[in-house]
């Protein structure tokens, strides 16, 4: 019971500390902001995806891509966020009280979560904007944001890990994003993995990050005219894939996070 | 029947160095203990330890009557923390960070938030009690972190260098504070690198030194070790130097040294300020005119450099902080 109130009171504590340091979300909304325009503008015309060469096509496969990306994000922000807290003296204050154990992360990356949704939203905005368009039904084009918010909020699990495992914020933000950019890059998410060299394809198909992609493009429509679905398992069921990699994930991160707060010395 | 707070033997290390050495500590209820050494002592760790932040490898503790290494939980629920590294939310407002504490105290949160207005105006933060913590000053800060220890009246206090860092008069104001907080009988260890600290609000001193307890009593027994009191006089006229050394010779307890140019005398004693009159009698009598007369105590200075061989002075950062274990 204490682990949901005490999760809750964190989150609010979290939610305040956002709206009172505005520019942090603002800063995490121009990174993909950018690469919409960026890739939309620059790199779409040159990008073949499927059988198709129009910038339409190209516009519509890309947003899953910078969605899914801008999710994983959320790592840096929980772990510098956790970091901060650590360096602050906040962490041996909560570990003093009588609280649930795992409710600081808990209440951490709900907050984060919080944070990605209301990111997805305006990048929605843009999107539409720069000529994004869905294909199938309100359910599905939900189910697919659903399933971005659940990976991200995994991902900021991996962030939680990150923030208690390194002595400055400043490392936590590096750490938390490094290994995003091969992760995002080898990957589906910005061009069509088919015609990758055979061994950075089998990376590409079996990564967690384009299952992901993979399952919203089904679900809001956008995979391209002619395009081939990979044989590899999890592209040929990406939504089963990214719920089972979200979930083995949170398991194992909050595990391995919550058992070094316990330890953590600030 | 262990006091308060009782730690048998608590041993630490980092890596290759021996933090704590086997601490031994035994707070009876209802005083005030003062943790006295210098940076990196075992101070912190010692606190650490018996707070629940960190693990002894070995040793027994026990706070308000619970197992510390059995028991965390119920240990936390009837300890309040304040210090050094126990900290403050510097964007929550005063008022937001108590309501925070109070509710991961398990109270409800209409209980929290009379809790918090109380504490705010109890500790004259009522005025910044809606600011960000970030726009207060360090007194109003430690004394907001105070507040947070004692949200739940915690039988069991612990300070971290409460004062640390602060100017004279924020220092002055903070012990008035704990002063209050004592006098309704709350047991409190406090550790500080300030003799002058734990000379004023402490009923009893231990001092630390590279992870041990090398001396425990109250301030008056820990000087008595150091030698005790001494008479000094300054005599108006130098041709009575000579007298004044006979006179005081029948009262000390050693021999009695003098600085010729000015004219000071001082001589080991035991007898306080009963003795003194005595002397300043006695002087009189035999006609001496003095200027100056006074019994003279060490300092716990003078204590710390007769313990430890050297003067409690900043070393380097206290260990215990840094990375993960």
């Amino acid at each position: 019971m204490s682990a949901i109130t005490d999760s809750a009171v964190i989150a609010r504590r979290n939610l305040i500390r956002m709206g009172r340091i505005p520019e942090m979300l603002i800063f995490g909304l121009i990174q993909p902001i950018m690469f919409v325009v960026l890739f939309t503008y620059v790199f779409g015309g040159s990008i073949q995806v499927g059988s198709s060469n129009s910038t339409q096509a190209y516009r519509e496969f890309l947003m899953a891509g910078i969605f899914a990306q801008t999710v994983t994000f959320a790592t840096a922000g929980a772990g510098a966020g956790i970091a901060d807290d650590m360096h602050k003296g906040l962490i041996d204050r909560f570990r003093s009280l009588p609280m649930a154990r795992g409710a600081v992360l808990t209440g951490r990356t709900i907050a984060d979560l919080v944070q990605t949704a209301l990111t997805l939203v305006v990048l929605a905005v843009v999107a539409v904007i720069v000529g994004w368009r869905t294909h199938e039904n309100f359910g599905k084009v939900l189910a697919g944001f659903a399933l971005l918010l659940l990976f991200g909020y995994a991902f900021s699990w991996i962030g939680a890990l990150i923030g208690l495992s390194v002595r400055t914020p400043e490392a936590a933000t590096s750490g938390g994003l490094i290994w995003l950019f091969p992760l995002t890059f080898i990957s589906n998410a910005f061009v069509d993995a088919n015609l990758m060299p055979s061994f950075l394809r089998h990376i590409a198909e079996w990564n967690p990050f384009s299952a992901v992609v993979q399952a919203c493009r089904e679900l809001f429509g956008n995979l391209p005219p002619g395009f081939k679905t990979p044989d590899a398992w999890p592209m040929q069921h990406p939504v089963w894939a990214s719920l089972i990699w979200s979930v083995v994930i949170i398991l194992v991160f909050r595990t391995l996070a919550v058992r070094k707060y316990r330890r953590a010395t600030g | 029947m262990p006091g308060a707070i009782y730690a048998e033997g608590l041993v630490k290390t980092f890596g290759d160095v021996r933090a704590l050495d086997g601490v031994d500590l035994d707070v009876p209820e209802g005083t005030v203990l003062g943790l006295l050494g210098p940076n990196g002592a075992g101070k912190t760790t010692t606190v650490r330890c018996l707070t629940t932040l960190l693990r002894p490898d070995s040793g027994r503790a026990v706070v308000a009557g619970i197992d510390v290494l059995k028991q965390p939980d119920a240990v936390r629920r009837s300890i309040g923390l304040s210090g050094q590294f126990a900290a403050v939310d510097e964007y929550l407002t005063g008022r937001e960070n108590l309501q925070m504490v109070g509710q991961l105290y398990q109270m409800k949160a209409k209980a929290a938030k009379e809790r918090a207005a109380e504490l705010l105006e109890q500790f004259h933060l009522t005025d910044a009690a809606d600011r960000p913590t970030k726009t207060y000053s360090g007194g109003m800060r430690r004394r907001l972190d105070l507040a947070a220890a004692l949200v739940v009246s915690p039988p069991v206090m612990f300070m971290d260098e409460p004062t640390t860092g602060l100017d004279p008069r924020n220092r002055q104001q903070l012990w008035e504070v704990i002063k209050q907080l004592v006098s309704g009988g709350t047991t409190l260890l406090l550790t500080t690198q300030y003799l002058e600290e734990a000379d004023h609000l402490a009923h009893d001193i231990a001092v630390v030194d590279q992870g041990k307890v090398i001396a425990q009593g109250t301030s008056d027994q820990l000087k008595a070790r150091t030698g005790g009191e001494r008479v000094e006089v300054v005599v108006h006229e130098r041709e009575h130097i000579r007298t004044a050394v006979e006179v005081l010779a029948g009262f000390g307890k050693g021999e009695t040294t003098v600085e010729e140019h000015m004219r000071k005398l001082t001589t080991p004693v035991t007898g306080g300020a009963k003795l003194l009159a005595e002397v300043i009698r006695e002087l009189d009598t035999r006609g001496i005119e003095i200027d100056d007369i006074g019994l003279r105590r060490p300092t716990l200075d003078d204590v710390f450099l007769s313990l430890t061989g050297h003067v409690a002075e900043a070393k380097d950062e206290e260990n215990g902080k840094g990375a993960v274990q």
